[in-house]
């Protein structure tokens, strides 16, 4: 306690010094939450965006579906089977789903496009996308013959709501698949890709043209949490007992996004890690001039029957002090900053156009966790107790006679 | 046994192409409860003994006992262990701990010593009454005179128990009041406690209270004198 009483004492001795160091850590926290924040909101938003379009984060495939996605690799009694999910995870969403390439083609042209079989029902609880119809209506009976294309599609066919367009495509089983559909609806995802390429009609139908009878390609799960997909995946694969079956998450339907992601986080690593460098320098600077300053003090001490190693306590107690203050601080100033941008959100002119590839919204959204509140001033912490030894040891060095005729 | 017994301690420094003796050949027995004097000129070698009596700088050449340790032939931790335990210093400049109160500054041997706090508290109040520095426990250093700084620099040192307290120069920086205070309070440590006293001087007053006085000259003892009736000496 005597020591711990000694080394707050020693701080205060330069109260200046000590809290233009104390304030460079306090400064670096809370930067570094808010930060640390943002960057996992800004995550989470890309995540979601991306995965609310289309992938969802959960899926059942054919287990050579996802490599090598033909049309013969099916998830037999697809719809029953969403059912049945529906059923056993009443907090997710799940929508039965087909897929199969071939030429749409109106009065004036054709275009190679992907078409969706999707449950008109089911879909908007899965993907985004029944929400972006910009023109006419989303699908809505499960065997109409109807369908709702992507704008740049559309207008690369010439055609809007009420016009009729043909399919051409490949079944199940090989045969000529071929039928007739109205467009009901346009939508507008702000994906250039996918709006060119894309064409939705309702299962049903898409099962009777393709030949698929009752199977699908992708059973789509979305859960109300990232935190829940392992849970749900588990628990999906435990009911299913079909070995062609598998059951994928997110980050294997789109390793894209992760590696992305990690791409992001090793740049901003390095961007944090300059920052805590330089409140370590302080730190370190802080720590020498008080070890130089007291070389007298700390001879008496030595002569007094002091260990080198019970001083070189001595002044990590001191800079751990210090440490803990710009963490305690520091950590409460990001919190509150993010708690602030987590209510009212940041909007970042000139960024709509990148956030726009990940279907991201105008504003970011900081995500405060104990992770962002904690990693980095966890880091400013060690970083200054890691600065603090060089001063420590160099008390290893001294001779209390010599020390003692130091000025 | 002999509280500090040295054999032939040779000490020199080397000071860029000059070679300084600080100790030439210098044997030297001091009984358990002495009150010895070590006078002589700046540069005769006085602090230097007794820096290495203390074990603070290590001789080139010689032998040290302190009771039954042979100083010279132990490491830096038993040399720390050895003073924490057995040796009280006084210095000139007092060296109280600036940010410590009085009684924080006597704490604080005992702490290192791993002393329960109560008995800290308790011990540390006592030693304050006995240097008669009752109502200063909680001034730090710079609200004390500089004769009551050297009172509680002295209560630091005798606090652990020790059988030798080393002091150099103790009164060099108190007006002739305050060094007649200190000299009786050594005086009484030495009579009531038995404490072995080697005192590092060229104030006269000073050497007129040692029983013993040990003149050096240019790192060499010139004379080993007792002063039967001056001082005051243990039974």
């Amino acid at each position: 306690m005597l020591s711990l009483r000694l080394a707050w004492r020693n701080l205060w001795r330069h109260r200046r010094r000590t809290w233009l160091t104390v304030s460079a850590m306090i400064f670096c926290n809370a930067l570094l939450v808010a930060m640390n924040s943002m960057q996992f909101g800004s995550y989470r938003m890309m995540i979601d965006g991306t995965l609310s379009l289309l992938t969802g984060h959960v899926q059942v495939q054919h287990k050579h579906y996802n490599d090598e996605p033909r049309m013969r690799y099916v998830v037999p009694h697809g719809a029953a089977l969403a059912t049945q999910l529906r059923g056993v995870l009443p907090d997710s969403a799940v929508a039965a789903r087909a897929v199969a390439f071939g030429l749409a083609s109106s009065e004036q042209r054709s275009f190679g496009v992907q078409f969706f079989g999707v449950e008109p029902a089911q879909e908007p609880g899965v993907s985004t996308l029944p929400g972006l119809v910009k023109a006419g209506r989303y699908l809505q009976d499960s065997n109409a013959a109807e369908a709702v294309l992507g704008s740049v599609l559309a207008r690369n066919l010439k055609v809007t709501v009420g016009d009729e367009l043909t399919l051409l495509g490949s079944g199940l089983d090989s045969s000529f698949a071929a039928g007739v559909v109205s467009v009901v609806g346009i939508l507008e995802s702000g994906m250039t890709d996918l709006d060119r390429n894309l064409a939705q009609l309702p299962l049903g139908y898409f099962q009777a043209t393709f030949a698929m009878n009752d199977a699908v390609h992708q059973v789509v799960i979305k859960v109300p949490e990232l935190s829940a997909v392992a849970p749900v995946k588990s628990q999906v694969e435990a009911l299913i007992h079909n070995p062609d079956l598998t059951v994928l998450d997110w980050d294997q339907l789109q390793p894209g996004l992760r590696q992305s992601i990690q791409v992001d986080l090793a740049s901003s690593l390095l961007i944090y890690s300059i920052l805590v460098v330089l409140v370590a320098f302080s730190v370190l600077n802080t720590q020498l001039m008080s070890v130089l300053e007291r070389t007298r003090e700390f001879g008496v001490m030595m002569a007094l029957g002091l260990r080198p190693g019970r001083l070189g306590q001595l002044v990590l107690l001191e800079t751990g002090i210090m440490s803990f203050l710009g963490f305690l601080f520091g950590a409460a100033l990001g919190i509150v900053i993010t708690l602030y941008f987590q209510h009212t959100g940041i909007y970042i002119p000139g960024m709509e156009e990148a956030m726009s590839r990940y279907n991201l919204p105008g504003r970011l959204y900081p995500e405060l966790s104990i992770l962002s509140a904690l990693a980095g001033p966890a880091a400013v912490f060690v970083g200054g107790m890691l600065a603090a030894i060089y001063p420590a040891l160099r008390l290893f060095r001294l001779q209390p006679v010599a020390a003692m005729r130091a000025v | 046994m002999a509280a500090v017994r040295c054999r032939a301690l040779s000490k020199c420094f080397v000071q860029g192409e000059q070679v300084i003796t600080g100790l030439d050949d210098v044997s030297l027995d001091i009984a358990e409860g002495e009150f010895v004097g070590l006078c002589g000129p700046s540069g005769s070698g006085k602090t230097t003994l007794l820096n290495a009596l203390g074990g603070l700088d290590t001789p080139d050449s010689g032998e040290i006992e302190i009771g039954d340790l042979r100083v010279d032939l132990l490491g830096k931790g038993a040399l720390a262990e050895m003073r924490l335990h057995r040796i009280g210093f006084v210095f000139q400049a007092y060296n109280l701990i600036p940010v410590l109160s009085a009684r924080e500054n006597i704490e604080f041997v005992m702490q290192v010593q791993g002393v329960p706090a109560q008995e800290r508290k308790a011990r540390s109040l006592a030693i304050l009454e006995e240097v008669g520095l009752a109502d200063h426990e909680d001034r730090l250093p710079a609200q004390l005179s500089g004769g009551q700084q050297q009172r509680v620099a002295v209560a630091r040192a005798i606090v652990s128990q020790p059988t030798l307290v080393l002091a150099d120069e103790p009164t060099a920086n108190l007006d002739s009041h305050s060094a007649d205070q200190l000299m009786d309070l050594f005086g009484v440590l030495n009579r009531e406690r038995g404490i072995t006293f080697v005192i590092a001087t060229h104030d006269a007053r000073v050497m007129a209270y040692c029983r013993r006085l040990v003149r050096l000259l240019d790192g060499k003892i010139v004379s080993d004198e007792r002063q039967p009736g001056q001082g005051q000496t243990a039974a």
